[in-house]
């Protein structure tokens, strides 16, 4: 891949991250009541609100408190909790690692079933199999995340009491963290299974149909080199880029599984934010998702034009 | 036989779709049959039996203050399907208008509603909700704009597409040349040849914004109890997951089956509109 392609796409992440905080610090600042009233309550006097807006920079110009808030991101520097008065980045990274350690091995498993799901369900069209995997799939993708959460600690953590209800675990004991992270990944990791294996079959499905598959088959070659050696590289191409976009449906996914498993995390920490009208941490949990979801974009381009010969010669 | 006929037979043809409408319609009859076929008040306590197991008497259980979790499921749907149905419609509306405008009109406005659709797009549809939400606050009316809002986006994408390519065929030279207004150039012409696609993606993304709808109230910001919504419902029995499981088992499988049904019929159209996408 050229090196220019790869310095082109990430220079065109910095106007849309821009573009993204921008959003962000608009989003926050409509927010009902405003941070001072949220510090002091509903009932506090006029004055004491002023008092608290000069001291949180809030009387100044909404360009000027623009300004700060991007040269505070460019320093990691997210402002201090309205709740408890803490800087939010140390706060933010010490969460983070739980939701990429959940978000990562959702990917994991829905990449681990889903492709061979998948191909095995195209490769087999209409068969039992093939039925069932479709149902499968399709229920996997309109089932509410926090429905499957339920039911998992229904079956696991209730009735057969193998994994803990809720909680994180710590991140520096290997057993106490995997048997935390078991479910609620389980639980994503399904939902992306779904994506995945409708993804693959209708991919694979497509490339059967094409006329250098037919060549290959009208030449005599066996269907396993038909398949392996020709069809399935060109077939994958199309589903590493959906592993992008299904990438950012989990990080949202994960807000709910957060919630469902008492887990922290960046959902987590949203949810409690919006709830006590913390608007300095909401603010900081919406940059970081934003980063998130361009960064997953920009690696699923770069990791196309890896794989794909057509778009690494451009 | 007519392209209409050809796409029935194509749609009848297609089990999953056929299934999935049967069950939406059965859905669509007991919203509108709720106060009828329900057995009990949604609202109505019946201390006696707090939290009493399914039986004759509560079919489907009763939950923490009595009420029978059956009637509220039942009550839940009309919820359910008026939001779902009113945010996609918002978003339908809105986002057509953008993405046709844009398309139709070209240069800086182009630039302007399309650039900003890419970075709304940005966002994962349930952060995007869950701020608006916040913003807007809880209560059915906010969640149908909530979701309608999070929809637009999707939309305007899909209705810029299809305008880029119609906008030069010769039809519309002709129109313009003889001296047809802007306002009768998209209504008149433009909107009715996009119209069908965007039809297909607003019953796919019914099942979406109903799962939408279940997922802000199960996270306190949609629907606020003690108004029944499936969400809201799953959320409260988590507290009593181990002696009283029905109380989130009902109303997760009601909210199942529904979002399923819609994607089923989803589906089955894309196979209709596109052979080639059939999976």
């Amino acid at each position: 891949m050229r090196i220019q392609y790869i310095i082109r796409r990430i220079l065109i992440s910095v106007p849309i991250l821009l573009a993204v905080y921008t959003i962000v610090f608009f989003l926050v600042r409509s927010m009902p009541g405003g941070p001072a009233v949220a510090v002091l309550g509903d009932y506090a006097s006029k004055e004491a609100v002023e008092a608290l807006e000069a001291q949180m920079g809030l009387d100044l110009p909404l360009w000027v408190q623009y300004v700060r808030f991007l040269w505070g991101l460019l320093r990691w520097d997210l402002g201090r909790s309205l709740i408890n008065g803490f800087p939010v980045a140390p706060q933010i990274a010490e969460v983070l690692p739980y939701t990429l350690e959940l978000t990562i091995s959702a990917i994991i498993f829905g990449v681990i079933f889903g492709i061979p799901l998948g191909i095995f369900t195209a490769l087999r069209r209409n068969s039992l199999l093939d039925y069932l995997a479709r149902t499968f799939s399709l229920g996997g993708i309109s089932m509410p995340e926090f429905f499957i959460g339920i039911l998992l600690i229904m079956i696991f953590s209730i009735k057969l009491d193998l994994f803990p209800v809720m909680g994180g675990g710590n991140l520096y004991d290997l057993h106490d963290n995997l048997s935390h992270l078991f479910l609620p990944a389980l639980t994503l990791g399904l939902m992306m299974t779904g994506y995945v294996t409708r993804t693959t079959r209708s991919s694979v499905l497509n490339v059967l149909r094409d006329d250098y598959v037919r060549t290959a088959r009208a030449k005599g070659l066996r269907e396993r080199v038909v398949i392996y050696g020709h069809a399935l590289g060109n077939a994958l191409i199309p589903v590493v880029s959906f592993i992008g976009v299904y990438a950012i449906l989990l990080i949202a996914g994960s807000v709910l599984v957060e919630v469902v498993f008492s887990r922290p995390g960046l959902g987590k920490m949203m949810i409690g934010a919006i709830k006590q009208r913390d608007y300095m941490t909401l603010q900081s949990v919406m940059v970081v998702y934003g980063s998130m979801v361009v960064v997953i974009n920009l690696l699923t381009d770069l990791s196309y034009g890896l794989i794909d010969p057509r778009i690494r010669c451009k | 036989m007519s392209e209409k006929g050809r796409l029935w037979r194509t749609f009848k043809k297609n089990k999953t779709a056929l299934i999935g409408s049967i069950v939406a319609i059965l859905i669509i009859i007991a919203a509108c049959l709720a106060p009828v076929i329900s057995p009990y008040d949604p609202f109505e306590q019946d201390v006696a039996n707090r939290l009493g197991p399914p039986s004759r008497l509560h079919f489907l259980g009763s939950d923490d203050f009595g009420r029978d979790v059956l009637s509220r499921v039942i009550w839940s749907i009309r919820i359910s399907l008026t939001v779902g149905l009113f945010s996609v419609i918002i978003g339908l509306f809105i986002g057509t208008m953008m993405g046709v405008v844009a398309g139709y009109k070209g240069g800086i406005v182009e630039i302007v509603i399309m650039r900003t659709v890419d970075v709304l797009l940005c966002f994962p549809t349930l952060i995007t909700g869950i701020m608006v939400a916040a913003i807007l606050g809880t209560g059915q009316v906010n969640l149908i704009i909530t979701i309608g809002i999070i929809f637009t986006p999707r939309f305007a994408r899909l209705a810029y597409g299809p305008t880029l390519g119609i906008k030069e065929v010769e039809y519309l030279n002709a129109a313009r040349v003889i001296g047809a207004s802007h306002l009768r150039m998209i209504g008149r012409h433009l909107l009715p040849n996009i119209f069908g696609d965007l039809l297909v993606a607003a019953t796919l993304w019914m099942g979406a914004a109903i799962l939408m709808e279940a997922s802000l109230s199960f996270l306190g910001l949609g629907v606020s109890p003690p108004n029944p919504t499936w969400g809201n419902m799953i959320k409260s029995g988590m507290d009593n997951l181990s002696n009283a499981p029905w109380l989130s088992l009902y109303p997760g499988l009601a909210t199942l089956i529904t979002v399923l049904s819609f994607n089923m019929i989803g589906d089955g159209l894309r196979d209709v509109i596109d052979p080639k996408l059939r999976i």
